[in-house]
């Protein structure tokens, strides 16, 4: 990692961008992010040790918003790869413009007749005629960048191997250029609904994230950061209700966003207090699957001695 | 802080050292540029910050979530003794007892600071109860950290050197205190305070509340009796002793009702990730036929040389699925899971049939059908099926008979049927010609068997009897093994 070429000074010698993980906690605040120490943590460290971060939990908890906040923070401009199935380097990485090229051949054909080839195909492989994508675009920056690649776990694992160059070494290899290195690290952010197994090259690079449904507390002080005019007592009761009913095996439990959409409607409605028939009338906001919604409405309505949930208390089948 | 510097003072790297290794022995996989990273992460951290020590070497050392509460355990009991609210040593503790400044505490209060430290020894059990009781009621985290140690103190009756593992000391513990009957009490309260009848969904509410609370007292409590023992016996050999395994390695037949509910959570995203990865196999997989006539209509376009080779679209048959399931008591967490999972990927499959037994059969497949709650058809299967036969001891060979009588005309060569149980027959007949009829007609036949191999054949176990008449019959004692079977049955 030190062996840099002296006249170019490292980047991995760039002045930290974060103080104290305080300091980074207090700026995702200033920005509407509510963090957790171990998240605000990480993504100290991340910075510290110049490291990209694998961001994993369950949809809806604010895995991108993450690192959009991230971005805000820092005043700097937000890069997004979004992974799909069939993502290719083409798309993630740079691209020769063709037609531009070929309309240089011809054009040299027609003015200067005799310029050698080697002198053309020198000039049609240069960087004008290089189309960036994302990633490169990232490396080449010279503003203050953060890469989010999103939903890595969609692309094939051999698709992957693209992305590993970049996260170790913070360079892109084109063979027809050579070699290009980040003039800076940016902070780079992989998010993953974990539908598969990341490579084990790809998660030795990265540090790791975990980002759960956040506990009661945290996600009461998120709604009433994000919705305006909630009152605290009802931000309350949502995340005690939500809290609930994310105990209940369900399909899809609530995410976050979907709590925050709840909570809007509530104050829409302008309801106050939540009994069970507005919290029935209105879970459909929360819950996505109909054999969720028929669970949630069926185990608030039950009486409290008939519970089938298996309890921490109560004896299991 | 004291801690900081006893930390560097006796080498860091050592003792990081020595918790990788042990990490290692877990089953997890740290590689060594891993290591590397750790230690140079945990230069950027204060390390009298416990937490945030914690979670560097997580982010730097960990990289799947379901491998978080091994690791938990290991870090638990390496650096449980440092950190000065985790000292053992009362005296020398900056940890005040919570009560001090509450002069509605009940006694014992004031005897905060007797030699013994923590809220005082001479409280009888009633006022300890009753001092839980209030804490929970108020959610107070510290006092019921005071309150977990006390009960420790007086209830677990650990004694240095005795080779116990903690289990034991938490049940004792866990006896004495009556948390079931502590839940009772707080929400007869929480109706009490309210100005009118709690509504179900409020009674509910609360109860999530205090069941909430009751649990991380149960943590606190789980990690005093670690603390002490690791006091007492060392770091090395209770790292040995306390070992999780990973959910993936958990054995079906022996797992604790914690693990159990571990198991549930990992099977989720399992069954997942086997159903996007079944689908997507099923989409790239090249395997189908050459298509001669396409390919020669395209080798015209090079003069009549095939050149490029036209295959027809893979059109994989979708087997058909008959499970066979022994529910009896040693193995009926294993059928579920079983189930559970062939259900979840059952769009692989162009049917699924279930049977379960005991020493009669039924077949379930019927609660399966028009249910999107996979969960809710088991534990029907398991309160509904009608699999008692004479007197609910396993009888295989009855059961394979009955099986063979009602069902066996159903089998056609598209039908692969996969047997789940550990064939321990209680010495009944075996009547293993109905699995060679059954293999004559069907696609595959499949044994699995949750124990280990070792165990085979001894005692009342004939698997080897039937298992030589089925195409395979597989150890599958952990959900690494149940995965590894789906993923190739497909």
């Amino acid at each position: 990692m030190t062996s840099q070429d002296p006249t170019n000074p490292s980047p991995f010698d760039a002045e930290p961008r974060f103080d104290s993980v305080e300091e980074l906690r207090t700026a995702l605040r200033n920005v509407d992010y509510l963090s957790d120490e171990g998240i605000a943590g990480i993504v100290y460290l991340a910075d510290r040790l110049g490291k990209p971060i694998l961001v994993e939990g369950p949809a809806g908890t604010g895995k991108t918003q993450l690192a959009k906040s991230v971005a805000e923070v820092l005043g700097a401009r937000l890069i997004r790869l979004q992974c799909y199935e069939g993502l290719d380097e083409s798309k993630a990485l740079y691209e020769w413009n063709y037609k531009k090229q070929l309309l240089r051949i011809q054009a040299t054909k027609s003015d200067t007749e005799g310029q050698n080839w080697d002198e053309i195909e020198d000039d049609i492989f240069s960087d004008e005629f290089l189309l960036e994508r994302p990633l490169l675009e990232a490396i080449r920056a010279i503003d203050p960048v953060v890469l989010l690649i999103d939903e890595v776990d969609r692309v094939e694992v051999e698709t992957e191997a693209l992305l590993l160059e970049i996260l170790s070494d913070y360079q892109v290899s084109i063979p027809e250029l050579g070699t290009i290195t980040a003039r800076q690290i940016p902070m780079v952010f992989l998010t993953s609904n974990n539908t598969r197994e990341l490579s084990e090259a790809l998660k030795r690079r990265c540090l790791y994230l975990h980002v759960d449904y956040p506990d009661m507390e945290r996600e009461k002080e998120i709604v009433l950061t994000k919705v305006p005019g909630l009152t605290e007592s009802l931000a309350d009761q949502i995340a005690r209700v939500v809290r609930s009913i994310r105990q209940l095996e369900l399909k899809k439990s609530p995410s976050v966003s979907e709590t925050i959409d709840w909570a809007r409607t509530l104050v829409l409605l302008g309801v106050e207090q939540i009994d069970a028939e507005t919290a029935t009338g209105t879970v459909n906001i929360l819950l996505k699957y109909q054999s969720d919604i028929q669970k949630v409405v069926k185990e608030f309505a039950a009486e409290q001695k008939s519970f089938s949930r298996g309890g921490i208390l109560s004896p299991e089948a | 802080m004291a801690e900081a510097s006893d930390l560097a003072g006796e080498s860091l790297l050592e003792l990081l050292a020595g918790f990788i290794v042990e990490l290692r022995q877990a089953g997890l996989p740290v590689s060594l540029t891993e290591n590397l990273d750790a230690m140079e992460a945990v230069q950027y951290i204060p390390l009298g910050d416990r937490e945030a020590f914690k979670y560097a070497l997580a982010a730097t050392l960990v990289k799947n979530h379901s491998h978080w509460r091994a690791f938990e355990t290991v870090f638990e009991v390496y650096f449980s003794l440092r950190g000065a609210e985790w000292s053992l040593d009362p005296d020398a503790s900056d940890f005040v007892d919570p009560d001090e400044d509450q002069s509605q505490a009940p006694e014992g209060a004031g005897e905060g600071q007797q030699a013994q430290g923590g809220s005082g020894d001479s409280l009888t059990p009633e006022e300890l109860a009753e001092m839980l009781y209030k804490s929970l009621m108020r959610g107070d985290q510290s006092m019921m950290r005071a309150m977990a140690r006390q009960s420790v103190r007086r209830y677990a009756g650990m004694e240095p050197g005795r080779p116990v593992g903690g289990t034991y000391y938490l049940y004792r513990t866990m006896r004495n205190l009556n948390l079931e009957g502590m839940l009772e009490r707080l929400m007869e309260q929480a109706q009490e305070d309210s100005p009118e009848p709690l509504t179900p969904l409020e009674e509910r509410l609360e109860r999530d509340e205090y069941e909430n609370r009751i649990e991380s007292f149960k943590k606190e409590i789980e990690s005093e009796i670690r603390r002490r023992l690791v006091a007492d016996r060392g770091v090395e050999a209770m790292a040995k002793t306390l070992r999780k395994p990973l959910p993936e390695d958990i054995d079906f037949m022996h797992a604790s009702r914690e693990e159990m509910v571990q198991l549930r959570k990992a099977l989720q995203p399992l069954t997942r990730r086997l159903a996007i990865r079944l689908a997507r196999k099923r989409k790239h997989g090249r395997k189908g036929a050459l298509d001669f006539r396409n390919t020669v209509r395209h080798s015209l376009s090079y003069g009549g040389v095939p050149a490029e080779p036209k295959f027809k679209y893979p059109r994989p048959s979708k087997p058909e699925i008959f499970v066979i399931a022994d529910i009896s008591g040693s193995v009926a967490a294993f059928a579920r899971f079983t189930l559970h999972l062939v259900y979840a990927i059952s769009g692989q499959f162009s049917r699924v049939r279930s049977f379960v037994f005991i020493d009669g059969i039924d077949e379930v497949t019927r609660f399966f059908e028009g249910t999107d709650d996979i969960l809710d058809a088991i534990s029907r299967v398991n309160s509904e099926a009608d699999v008692i036969w004479v007197d609910g001891h396993s009888d295989y060979g009855h059961a394979f008979e009955v099986f063979w009588e009602r069902y066996g005309q159903d089998i056609s060569s598209k039908t692969t049927v996969i047997i789940l149980g550990d064939a321990r027959n209680n010495y009944h007949a075996s009547q293993n010609w109905v699995i060679k009829e059954i293999r004559n007609k069907a696609r595959h036949v499949w044994w699995l068997n949750p124990e280990p191999k070792a165990y085979w054949d001894t005692g009342d176990s004939i698997v080897g009897e039937y298992a030589t008449y089925c195409d395979g019959a597989f150890e599958c004692r952990n959900l690494r093994q149940l995965e590894r079977f789906v993923d190739n049955l497909v």
